[in-house]
């Protein structure tokens, strides 16, 4: 029986309608397609009224397959289903054509335009009278939470999800939570105290009873899918038995072994080799760094051993595999500095007084390594010049293309501290001042007040070559005053660097673990730029603060709690639907040659050794088509992607080279398809 | 939406330098962060620095510039090139606005077109470059008075053996020539 | 190994002393150094000011005459280097400037195809070919207790070089600590000589000079030592009027780099030039090193 086909092409206001004649394009579906039972075009097929038309035409007039051409589906395919629905017709019995995105968007040409608006919209008629009617699956969601990264996002994103009963793994690679955030001295805009407004969110998470906090501890391997995901995390090798240790801290302070810290000191500042990163970490239970430890060097000390009260120390601990299960995850790794060693002309490295921001941060930090004291590397002379550089690595095709975003203020509240502590000459050498949220415009007019002076002109290098009597001995700052327009130099005691913030160098392999994308440069993906900012591609997988992108500490926040409330109205819901968009096994073509079982990315088909044939596991399936393509045997098929509807689709979008005088679908049948 | 290639409102001067600039389309990516002005030796010396004159292409002040000491204060170091942030290629540009300014009429300001002409002139005849006919004959008919000031180190060269009197010729004159006349018919201004 | 050498003009006569010591070292360490045969001038920096399709035939017949034998041409000389390397980069990439080079080269009955000749300087040839090991296997004369300032000038290190950081690039550094001498680090390694403008505006040009020498003198440099005709002829010919102009009296030896490696490798000073710079470099080399090994392998 001949399927009666309803084709809806969509104006989207001038989206579409302003290089396809979608006039043009419904009236020729209708008086030209086999099949085709009715065909109209429509303002914004979106709106309640055009959905309307679809179901109406459904009831009205025994409608069997819908087409709509339109937007991408990612926007709008479940609403037409749903529509479809409401009329009775089974969901996937719908197909939804972009000619939007793929078409008028992306062309200039009207007529070529309209020319591909047809052959997509043909493709989608011929294979819809192929497709099939599939029923979705749902599946009970794990009410636990994986949060990775234990910097404010992720901070955030655990409390609101404990808070509200729910329970919640958080892994963070480094002995302590807490992030970036416990590096800073003081927090723009507001100069609130960092460590002040973080710690007490530190020990709620470090004791709240609905949250399993891992720390020092690394994302192993995920899998399964949203609603049941297995996850493997490995605990690394404290070294320290965690329910022995007191934190009483006896062990740092004996042990002889000193380093340079290099990550919570940014190397401003020297830890023990047996440590706690920082006097309020959590959990307060030291590790020992076995690259520096004398017993893992030379088989000699053990001072902490000895002296420890209550035996905590185990110098045989070994890594640990941990396996947990989760129905979602909150990525929020964070980000990491750019280095400054990049940029040779800028001295870092070379040139003594030469800093990042982060050393700076630690520099002025009343419980950094100078208790706060703003001095040069010599650790005594204070400076009597300061001059910080913007766009360190950023805004630069050479290294990242993007604006940092945090920079500009972060440099406004250095110069305040600057300022603040000392009596030196505060300069900022900036492109463009960008303060552009609550608060960070007034922020830029204090500073203003405060005698910072503002220098618009990217820094063109930094040098000891003295040229006249008043620049020996100082660094100086070479660049163009853009706004009087003449090459200055400025003679400085100081320089900081503003490095670019930059994804974690390990961010594409973490996200891989995920089964979720970076962009170019390394952030995550989300699924939509405005729309769904902290949920990405992957059902289940959600992301928070800074490794989707730069962000500040309020940002974070906000999308730490955002991410929460989408994981907890997936676990109210309590169920999750699945597509039914899998791939089935057809036992008497399989020949149990297990060539599938390694391809499928999903861990979804397993071998079943007495019947000797491979099955799809549905509830882990994600319909991707590797089997399918694989199987030598033609044994497998993937449902709404079959071989007939597939060829259907390329005959359709070929239909006038095909048949250049009129309908497609008496050839249709000619073709060799593959038995569906 | 994709936007549209701007080609049409961009002003006269803009498109001449983005013709005569190889890879000259990235000026319009300029941040005008003064990365160049910021970098150049002679920066302090020039009418206007390159960020101020790549400001100027794009307001078609075309006077100005091409009668302006900027690109022939340039010597070719390369740093504006090399730290550019936006990979716009600055010293060819100075090549494509010495060009224009020596075409159109407007060098007036520098000894420097002097010097390039004396330059080829002697490769065209010979083949090959000598310090000494370029140093005589350009500083002789353009600074008379400078060639008697560097007479004193010309003499020391000259008695180091480091001051050749006669260029050496290569043998295809001819052939270099030929490629050279024809290039010259090629170029479409010259 | 075989290379097409493109010794420039400069080499001919203003700056014999760099391809004395390059022909002398090279056979040194039994590398095959091939003069193309019939070369042309460069056209330096001259033919882009005036015209761009003039100056890239021009560079182009020289590419073009490098024989089926060998596909890597070696040149000494900054300008020499980079407008080679840049006219086969622009022929790569700009198809209709490559029509009418390709027509141009008719007329002299040649043709090039980009990028069957490889350019290469010659500072990234002996480091990156001939090689550290290679190089101190042949050391005699060890150069401790000089302090030499390494100078790179522009255009072999921008924009194009491929071998080196563009702004503080190392490699002449670690060959000269291969050597065993004192390596200056200091911050004017890769900063303008002044290039032409010593012909077109002295005092700029006097500027850019005193900030090198004074700089490397600052460090306590013994001698600067160049890879390009240009630098050494500023750094080296003006040094007395630089003295002149601001009242300065630097008396700093300017030589090029394989000057010196012939030194350490043993060859007679003699047969590396010395004696052509204006500045005398030979009293303070022969001071500072135990002279009895210097010239020791010829």
């Amino acid at each position: 029986m001949a399927e009666k086909v309803g084709v809806y092409v969509c104006h989207c206001g001038s989206n579409i309608a302003g290089k396809v004649d979608v006039e043009d394009v419904a009236k020729w579906a209708g008086e030209k397609v086999k099949d085709v039972a009715v065909s109209r075009d429509y303002k914004f097929m979106c709106s309640s009224l055009g959905q309307k038309l679809v179901e109406d035409d459904i009831r009205e007039q025994g409608l069997t397959r819908v087409v709509v051409a339109a937007c991408s589906p990612h926007l709008h395919e479940k609403t037409f289903r749903r529509a479809c629905s409401n009329a009775g017709l089974n969901p996937y019995l719908m197909e939804m054509t972009n000619i939007r995105e793929h078409c008028s968007w992306v062309h200039k040409d009207r007529a070529a335009a309209t020319e591909k608006a047809r052959s997509l919209v043909s493709a989608s008629i011929e294979r819809v009278k192929f497709q099939e009617p599939l029923e979705p699956m749902f599946v009970d969601v794990n009410r636990a939470t994986l949060v990775i990264g234990g910097g404010i996002a992720g901070l955030q994103a655990t409390l609101e999800l404990a808070d509200a009963g729910y329970p919640v793994y958080l892994v963070e690679r480094q002995p302590s939570i807490g992030g970036h955030m416990a590096q800073f001295d003081k927090t723009f805009p507001t100069l609130d105290c960092s460590a002040c407004i973080l710690t007490p969110k530190m020990s709620e998470v470090g004791q709240h009873e609905n949250v399993t906090l891992l720390t020092y501890a690394e994302l192993e391997e995920v899998s399964g899918s949203v609603g049941n995901f297995k996850v493997r995390i490995r605990q690394k090798a404290r070294h320290v038995v965690f329910d022995d240790c007191t934190g009483c801290g006896i062990c740092v302070e004996k042990c002889p072994r000193k380093v340079l810290d290099t990550e919570f000191e940014a190397g401003m500042g020297n830890r023990k080799a047996i440590y706690m990163p920082f006097p309020q970490a959590v959990p307060r239970v030291p590790v020992i760094d076995t690259e520096s430890c004398i017993w893992f060097e030379r088989q000699k000390c053990r001072a902490c051993e000895k002296l420890c009260p209550t035996n905590a120390i185990d110098f045989d601990q070994e890594d640990e595999m941990i396996e947990i299960e989760v129905g979602n995850i909150i990525m929020a790794t964070g980000w990491d500095a750019f280095d400054t060693r990049k940029i040779p002309q800028y001295g870092y490295g070379r040139l003594a007084n030469v800093y990042t921001s982060l050393e700076f941060e630690r520099l002025c930090n009343a419980a950094g390594p100078t208790n706060g004291k703003i001095v040069l590397r010599d650790g005594k002379t204070e400076p009597k010049s300061v001059a910080i550089v913007h766009c360190v690595g950023s805004r630069d095709e050479r290294h990242n293309p993007y604006c940092s975003g945090i920079c500009c203020m972060a440099s406004l509240k250095l110069g305040h501290l600057v300022l603040e502590k000392t009596d030196a000459e505060v300069y900022s050498f900036y492109i463009d001042m960008r303060t552009n949220q609550k608060n960070y415009e007034e922020f830029y007019q204090r500073l203003l007040g405060e005698g910072m002076r503002f220098v618009r002109g990217k820094v063109a290098e930094v040098t000891d070559a003295a040229r006249k009597p008043s620049e020996q001995g100082k660094l100086i700052v070479q660049c163009e005053d853009t706004l009087v327009g003449r090459q200055q130099r400025f003679p400085v005691d100081m320089v900081i660097l503003m490095g670019a913030i930059e994804p974690q160098v390990d961010a594409r392999e973490m996200g891989l673990k995920c089964g979720i994308s970076c962009s170019m440069e390394g952030w995550y993906t989300e699924r939509h730029p405005k729309l769904d900012p902290v949920a990405t591609m992957t059902d289940g997988i959600f992301v928070a603060g800074a490794c989707q992108g730069p962000k500040d500490i309020p940002a974070s926040v906000a999308q730490g709690a955002a991410a929460a409330a989408r994981v907890a109205g997936m676990i109210t819901k309590g169920k999750v639907m699945i597509e039914p968009i899998v791939a089935s096994i057809d036992e008497e073509g399989c020949s149990g040659c297990r060539i599938c079982n390694n391809l499928c990315p999903y861990n979804a088909i397993e071998y079943d050794a007495e019947a000797k044939v491979s099955r799809v596991i549905t509830a882990l399936c994600k319909g991707c088509g590797t089997c399918v393509s694989a199987c030598p045997a033609g044994a497998i098929r993937g449902a709404h992607f079959s071989d007939r509807q597939i060829f259907a689709e390329i005959q359709g979008a070929l239909w006038d080279a095909w048949q250049p005088r009129g309908g497609a679908s008496e050839e249709a049948e000619a073709v060799p398809v593959s038995a569906p | 939406m994709v936007a549209d290639t701007p080609s049409d409102n961009r002003s006269k001067f803009l498109r001449d330098v983005i013709a005569d600039t190889p890879e000259g389309e990235r000026i319009v990516h300029c941040l005008q962060c003064g990365s160049c002005g910021g970098s150049c030796p002679n920066g302090a010396e020039m009418n206007y620095t390159p960020r101020a004159v790549i400001a100027m292409i794009a307001a078609d002040r075309r006077e100005e510039v091409l009668t302006s000491n900027t690109m022939w204060q340039c010597v070719s170091c390369y740093f504006c090139t090399s730290r550019c942030p936006q990979d716009i290629p600055i010293t060819e540009i100075m090549y494509a606005l010495k060009r224009m300014s020596i075409r159109e009429g407007k060098a007036r300001k520098t000894d420097a077109p002097a010097l390039a002409k004396t330059f080829t002139d002697l490769v065209e005849k010979y083949g090959r470059s000598f310090e000494f006919g370029i140093a005589s004959r350009y500083l002789l008919f353009n600074r008379p008075m400078s060639m008697l000031k560097s007479s004193g180190m010309g003499m020391s060269m000259f008695a180091k053996g480091r001051l050749a009197l006669t260029p050496t010729r290569i043998r295809q004159v001819k052939q270099l020539r030929a490629i050279i006349n024809k290039a010259r018919e090629l170029s479409q201004h010259d | 190994m075989k290379y097409a050498y493109y010794p420039g003009c400069s080499l001919e006569a203003g700056s014999a002393a760099y391809d004395k010591s390059v022909r002398a070292v090279l056979e040194q360490l039994g590398v095959e150094l091939d003069e193309l045969d019939d070369w042309n001038c460069c056209g330096a920096t001259e033919y882009f000011s005036q015209n761009e399709l003039v100056a890239t035939s021009v560079i182009a017949r020289n590419l073009a005459l490098v024989d089926g034998e060998h596909d890597q041409l070696v040149a000494p000389c900054a300008a020499c280097f980079l407008n080679l390397k840049k006219t086969d980069k622009l022929l790569s990439e700009q198809p209709v400037m490559k029509g009418k080079v390709d027509e141009a080269l008719a007329a002299g009955g040649l043709s090039y195809r980009p990028g069957r000749v490889r350019v290469r300087h010659l500072l990234d040839m002996l480091y990156t070919d001939i090689g550290q090991e290679a190089i101190r296997a042949k050391v005699v004369q060890p150069l401790n207790g000089l302090r030499v300032a390494p100078y790179y000038g522009c255009q072999i290190v921008r924009p194009l070089n491929g071998f080196d950081n563009p702004e503080y690039p190392m490699k002449m550094d670690e060959m000269f600590e291969w050597l065993g001498a004192e390596v200056v680090d200091y911050p004017v390694k890769a900063h303008c000589c002044g290039g032409h403008m010593t012909q077109i505006s002295e005092p700029e040009a006097f500027e850019l000079i005193r900030r090198l020498l004074q700089s490397a003198d600052e460090y306590q440099a013994d001698v600067i030592l160049c890879m390009c005709p240009m630098c050494q002829l500023n750094l080296d010919a003006y040094q007395g009027r630089v003295n002149g102009h601001f009242g300065t009296s630097f008396k700093l030896p300017i030589v090029f780099f394989t000057q010196l490696l012939g030194v350490a490798l043993g060859i007679e000073m003699k047969k590396l030039g010395f004696g052509k710079e204006l500045v005398s470099a030979e009293p303070v080399i022969r001071s500072k090193l135990d002279g009895s090994s210097v010239g020791a392998a010829t």
